[in-house]
């Protein structure tokens, strides 16, 4: 064993990519979770998008073009769950484990003939002088475009909750649908948008997997990621900048078991690698929830 | 303008209604998919849904059918429980690998001492506990921190599956095996293995304990208070609560009885049609019985029909990969489109279609 071959610069740099696909998809969800809406499709949405960018940048060879077709893939597949949530008013838990069902399937549709196939390369972007700072330039200033879009939508969505009007609506359809109808809003169909802005986000967390983590494809990659965004948005009690410290927590946990692997630690690679899931659910437990929207996984139907 | 009104009672015919009707849905637009991908849409419906039972190799493909339906229909049977009651063990995944992984170690642990009597029943003591002691896990978080037990128990799928990539390369690996991963063949060893009752008929012991299974949970649903509880529970929690219904109590019961089936199953089937401990021995049984649990309604009998004609997807389209090169991921979809179809055929129980105008 050698913990002098761990860097931590780049220990704490690669933390930043691993959080990235996380708080990309988590971001999307917590939007649709503070609209009342429980979305379990995430790490569905996140394959598919994960796929259909990867396909796109294959074919195009551009990724910038493959993260938009991720985001218009991911948010096609909410489309499924929006119509089947909240104008057939079908049990939410139910359709969105039936959306990741659904979307693993059809990944792997969609993925045949393309495994092995390597990504073309995303450029990291050097902001100039900044990124030549000692210690935080490469940690914080040295990356590829998504991880700062990544920042930028928490950024974004917390002024969107916080400070605009269309954001206090948003909420208020996700606290009281009830009372949100009865002043008017449209709840339907505020939350058939936020449902498909989860997807495109979604969409986008899973094509940063394919096409910057690893950036290959291959059959179910995305491993559970969708499912500790779902974790990670309750963590953070539904606010988002709590949302990037639970992904950077989780990025970090999964980083240093990769480094204590590489390392060779006396510890059999296969308990490091159940560590991130283990960490969630410690996180879960400890950080008792804030409270929840209250509209939360709740049918509207105007016809109370 | 079509508009839904709700029913004063869930429509009774309906309820039989839905999952017929999604089936032949997803038959018809899975046909369309199959004539996507250029290949025959009547021809690949017939090789799935007609020729395991009827076609011309059925001989080797209804035991088989048996084989699948038996871990599905336990899993779903032991989902029905808490799905029923608003608990949500989504996990059954993990239960199904530690309790086949328990019962592994029990075998092999007594290897190659030969008393089929104390080893076959302490293997199936060993599955049910090894299933329950891991849903036992988000039960207790739910209880005493209100931890989500969706994700715990989901979480705990990807544990179990590095637990068992661990008991592969280095437990329970076989000593013989020179070197490979995976464990010595418990079907093998006369005292472990889950051998077909009646032969050529796909019957073994998995299968009995299924139908016992089904049987024990349509009279606990029907005539049992636990089984009022766990239906008021789910219909309307405060009046449970009011009925003097232990919410943690019931929690724990259900998570106990879907992780012990599933490991349960996890047992069966790694003493018999699998065999031995590999790190892909599972194959998403867990995942596939909520689809069954679903389809059947949630009700032991539907249940037991919705296990077969998910275990018959699952040989047709092994038979119509070889026939007619239909990729395997396609029957994964067609799996999780049946289940979408159903959740929209759905709303006709519960709500009635109106034409008339928006007020």
């Amino acid at each position: 064993m050698d913990f002098s071959s761990i860097n931590p610069i780049l220990l704490l740099a690669s933390l930043m990519v691993a959080a990235t696909p996380i708080i990309l998809a988590a971001a999307g969800e917590l939007i649709v979770e503070r609209a009342g809406v429980l979305n379990l499709g995430v790490e569905g949405m996140m394959i598919t998008g994960a796929i259909t960018g990867f396909i796109a940048t294959v074919t195009t060879g551009s990724p910038w073009i493959g993260f938009a077709a991720a985001a218009a893939g991911g948010a096609g597949l909410s489309l499924l769950f929006a119509f089947l949530t909240q104008i057939l008013l079908s049990n939410q838990v139910a359709t969105g484990l039936a959306l990741t069902l659904f979307g693993l399937g059809l990944s792997a549709l969609l993925g045949q003939g393309y495994n092995g196939i390597k990504a073309p390369e995303f450029g990291k972007i050097d902001i100039p002088v900044i990124s030549d700072i000692p210690v935080i330039g490469p940690i914080l200033f040295s990356h590829d475009p998504m991880v700062y879009v990544g920042i930028g939508l928490i950024a974004g969505i917390w002024y969107f909750l916080k400070y605009s009007r269309a954001g206090l609506v948003l909420r208020a359809v996700g606290e009281n649908h009830e009372a949100a109808h009865a002043l008017g809003y449209h709840v339907i169909r505020i939350r058939i948008l936020a449902i498909m802005f989860g997807g495109a986000c979604a969409g986008l967390g899973g094509a940063y997997i394919s096409l910057v983590r690893v950036p290959q494809w291959t059959d179910g990659m995305t491993a559970g990621a969708g499912w500790i965004a779902l974790a990670i948005v309750v963590f953070a009690s539904w606010r988002p900048w709590r949302l990037l410290i639970g992904a950077y927590l989780f990025g970090g946990v999964t980083v240093l078991q990769l480094n204590f692997q590489a390392a060779g630690i006396a510890i059999p690679v296969e308990y490091l690698a159940m560590s991130p899931y283990i960490a969630t659910i410690l996180v879960l437990v400890l950080m008792s929830a804030g409270r929840a929207p209250g509209s939360l996984g709740k049918i509207f139907h105007a016809s109370r | 303008m079509l508009m839904l009104e709700k029913r004063a009672q869930p429509s009774k015919a309906w309820v039989y209604a839905a999952p017929i009707l999604a089936v032949a849905i997803t038959m018809i637009v899975g046909g369309a998919v199959f004539a996507m991908l250029g290949k025959p849409p009547i021809e690949a419906i017939r090789t799935i849904f007609y020729d395991p039972i009827f076609g011309d190799f059925a001989s080797y493909s209804r035991p088989q059918l048996l084989i699948k339906a038996g871990p599905l229909i336990l899993i779903a049977i032991g989902l029905s429980f808490g799905f029923r009651a608003g608990i949500w063990n989504i996990g059954a995944e993990g239960q199904y690998i530690i309790g086949a992984m328990a019962a592994a170690g029990t075998g092999l642990a007594f290897y190659p001492m030969e008393a089929r009597w104390l080893i076959f029943p302490l293997m199936i003591i060993a599955g049910l506990a090894g299933g329950m002691l891991w849903a036992a896990i988000p039960a207790f978080l739910r209880i005493r921190f209100k931890t989500n037990e969706i994700l715990v128990s989901l979480m705990l799928v990807y544990v179990a599956e590095a637990i068992q990539a661990s008991m592969a390369l280095n437990l329970l690996r076989n000593p013989d095996g020179h070197g490979f991963p995976g464990s010595r063949n418990l079907s093998q060893y006369s005292s472990s293995a889950n051998l077909e009752l009646i032969a050529n008929s796909g019957i073994h012991w998995g299968v009995m304990a299924a139908v016992t299974a089904v049987v024990f949970a349509y009279f606990i649903l029907a005539r049992h208070r636990f089984g009022f509880d766990v239906r008021l529970a789910g219909q309307s929690p405060r009046a449970a609560g009011f009925a003097g219904v232990d919410a943690g109590r019931l929690i724990f019961i259900c998570m106990l009885i879907s992780g012990g089936l599933a490991g349960a199953a996890g047992m069966f089937e790694i003493a018999g049609p699998a065999g031995r401990v590999s790190i892909d021995f599972n194959v998403g049984y867990g995942f596939t019985a909520i689809i069954v649990a679903f389809l059947g309604r949630l009700h032991p009998v539907g249940i037991l029909i919705a296990g077969l004609l998910m275990a018959l997807t699952y040989i047709g389209g092994e038979l119509a990969q070889l026939s007619l090169g239909l990729p395997g991921a396609a029957i994964q979809l067609f799996q999780g489109m049946l289940l979408f179809f159903l959740l929209a055929v759905d709303v006709m129980t519960s709500y009635r279609i109106r034409f008339g105008k928006t007020e």
